[in-house]
């Protein structure tokens, strides 16, 4: 009886809500009403223009504040357009990408087992990803939504590449400080093309005090570039299914090697 | 339930009592500016039937007030730099308009409604001071050379002019916190308070304030009509309504460039600074939603004010409407 009683009161939400009719089109200067779902769930219709402004504000913001995570997701929507389809395209022609790209798995505190991971092995991935955010005190829950991107399936692509972020952390061996973002968007550059990682790669170092920005441009900046061009390509891997798998393996597999510089992930203060 | 039970009582008592005072007014004005309004208020459905606008989007009545709510909750942080980013700093004009036409003296009571961050207030008090300043100047240019007359005057009237007050009232607690901690470090403190109030019904007496402003918060009201009752009540006979908001403009060429600042620009700065696109979505859409200024004047008449007119700033993208309770 409680569970007909719930299901007649999912339904008046289900009407109610319903009474949301999307606006479009009503005069040429008016976009869709933002508040009924676009193409996907948080989606929001963006003209050009908004979307060259968004590119432009975010840039700005990004560069001022770096640690505002939202500007830089913004700044990748409204410029990946081009390679976030170059991205899905080399998912589809690969085997374990189609995968993914149909199964659309997705990387949150819901949909992994923490307490299983932390007590595989030592240098196993799983038990390594979860050190890496136990020590930089950070969770894949932290990631914003796609909002601006407008094709549902570039969307999941342009998500999942955020959510895999953190395991790049993990592969490479850096922490989330300045130096150790700059490194892993000096790899992700190399291997998506995206226009964001790129302008994070050029504009990232200016924020470096000297030492670490020797310690970029001698030796971690090329280790990070060689290894995101040789690899195998990121986006193509279930890492669901690979927590198992020692960390030193999957490196071999991808063809990454091991990062010169070992980066301590108690150094967030300067940078 | 029972409050909206009760709702419905207070407008009741609060219909009788206008109504008797409607007549006799309405009897008595004669003037041509003014207009006795004849109101008539029917009690139909719960309002949970009627739908109403948010934005371009159409919701519950009910459902209006929470999302206007988780609005300006999510935006209180950043409001004032977000003033100054879409207006180009233009909204301080505006702000300083509306006080030159207040033009209070010293003693008024101000009931800031929707006062948010506390601009109007604080407006309002540095007017107060400089007038109160001048007056002071004013008194001393005059008694430089005094009579004994005057100085026996003098000490006799020694009757302190009654201190200015703004109550500065709001339904959203985060706004007031913001401008709280605005007032804070700006070392303003006397003759200052902060209220939580619905627009819609006030937490005061009838006849308190002397003036009631609402600066660009009456097209977030549910009932626009009932908070131009509630303003209409908790005046003083003699007081002025006062309502800066977002208007028709009427030039064709500033208009389409208006639209297109407004639907291009807005939300795209919102999502920069504020990280919230779709609040500053809600705030274009919900001026397009509003009555222009003569149906706003209508409104107002309609209230139970006197005198209304109204006067466009910026070609109109803002209005500054004015009322006297008689």
């Amino acid at each position: 009886m409680w569970l007909r009683i719930q299901r007649l009161n999912q339904w008046r939400f289900v009407l109610t809500s319903k009474v949301c009719v999307p606006q479009l089109h009503t005069s040429s200067t008016e976009p869709a009403s933002s508040s009924c779902d676009g193409l996907y769930p948080g989606h929001i219709h963006t003209t050009p223009i908004q979307k060259a402004l968004l590119a432009v504000g975010s840039g700005v913001a990004a560069l001022r504040d770096p640690y505002r995570h939202d500007m830089v997701a913004v700044l990748g929507e409204a410029t990946g357009h081009f390679a976030l389809i170059n991205l899905r395209d080399k998912m589809k022609n690969d085997p374990e990408g189609y995968t993914i790209l149909t199964e659309r798995p997705r990387i949150r505190l819901s949909t992994i087992d923490v307490a299983n991971m932390a007590s595989l092995p030592e240098g196993s991935f799983g038990r390594e990803y979860i050190r890496f955010l136990d020590d930089n005190h950070v969770t894949p829950d932290s990631r914003a939504d796609v909002k601006f991107v407008d094709d549902e399936e570039l969307a999941y692509v342009m998500l999942r590449y955020r959510e895999v972020h953190d395991l790049m952390h993990t592969l490479l061996g850096m922490p989330t400080n300045m130096l150790g973002e700059v490194a892993v968007k000096w790899f992700e550059a190399a291997q998506t093309g995206l226009p964001m990682c790129a302008f994070g790669a050029v504009l990232g170092p200016l924020r470096l005090n000297a030492s670490r920005l020797q310690t970029l441009v001698t030796s971690l900046g090329p280790w990070a570039l060689r290894n995101g061009l040789r690899a195998r390509f990121v986006l193509n891997i279930f890492y669901e299914r690979r927590w198992e798998q020692s960390l030193e393996d999957l490196r071999q597999e991808l063809n990454i090697e091991p990062p010169p510089v070992i980066l301590s992930a108690a150094n967030k203060t300067s940078t | 339930m029972a409050a909206s039970m009760r709702l419905l009582v207070r407008r009741a008592i609060r219909l009788s009592h206008k109504n008797i005072t409607l007549t006799a007014a309405g009897a008595a004005a004669r003037s041509d500016c003014c207009r006795g309004p004849l109101v008539c208020r029917c009690f139909s459905d719960e309002a949970e039937d009627r739908s109403t606008h948010f934005g371009f989007e159409t919701v519950p009545e009910t459902e209006k007030a929470k999302r206007v709510y988780k609005v300006f909750e999510n935006v209180a942080q950043k409001y004032d730099i977000m003033n100054d980013a879409m207006s180009l700093g233009i909204h301080r004009m505006w702000k300083d308009t509306l006080l030159h036409v207040m033009h209070p003296q010293p003693g008024a009571q101000l009931l800031d409604m929707a006062g948010g961050t506390g601009d109007i207030s604080f407006r309002f008090l540095d007017y107060i001071r400089s007038q109160e300043e001048r007056q002071k100047r004013r008194v001393a240019r005059s008694s430089q050379t005094p009579s004994w007359r005057d100085i026996s005057n003098n000490y006799s009237t020694q009757d302190e002019p009654r201190e200015s007050r703004a109550v500065v009232c709001d339904i959203n607690k985060e706004m007031l916190k913001v401008g709280k901690q605005k007032a804070d470090s700006l070392g303003v403190s006397a003759g200052l308070s902060w209220v939580v109030g619905d627009a819609e019904e006030l937490p005061f007496d009838d006849d308190q304030f002397d003036i009631y402003t609402i600066a660009f918060g009456i097209r977030n009201v549910t009932h626009i009509d009932q908070a131009l009752q509630e303003a209409l009540r908790v005046l003083k006979p003699g007081g002025r309504f006062m309502c800066l908001e977002f208007s028709k403009v009427n030039n064709p060429i500033l208009s389409r460039i208006y639209d297109a600042y407004s639907f291009q620009m807005i939300p795209v700065i919102g999502e920069v600074i504020a990280g919230d696109w779709k609040s500053y979505q809600y705030l274009v859409e919900s001026i397009r939603k509003f009555p222009n200024q003569e149906e706003f004047k209508g409104m107002i008449e309609d209230a139970g004010f006197y005198c209304v007119k109204y006067y466009n700033l910026t070609g109109g993208v803002v209005a500054l409407h004015s009322g006297f309770k008689l």
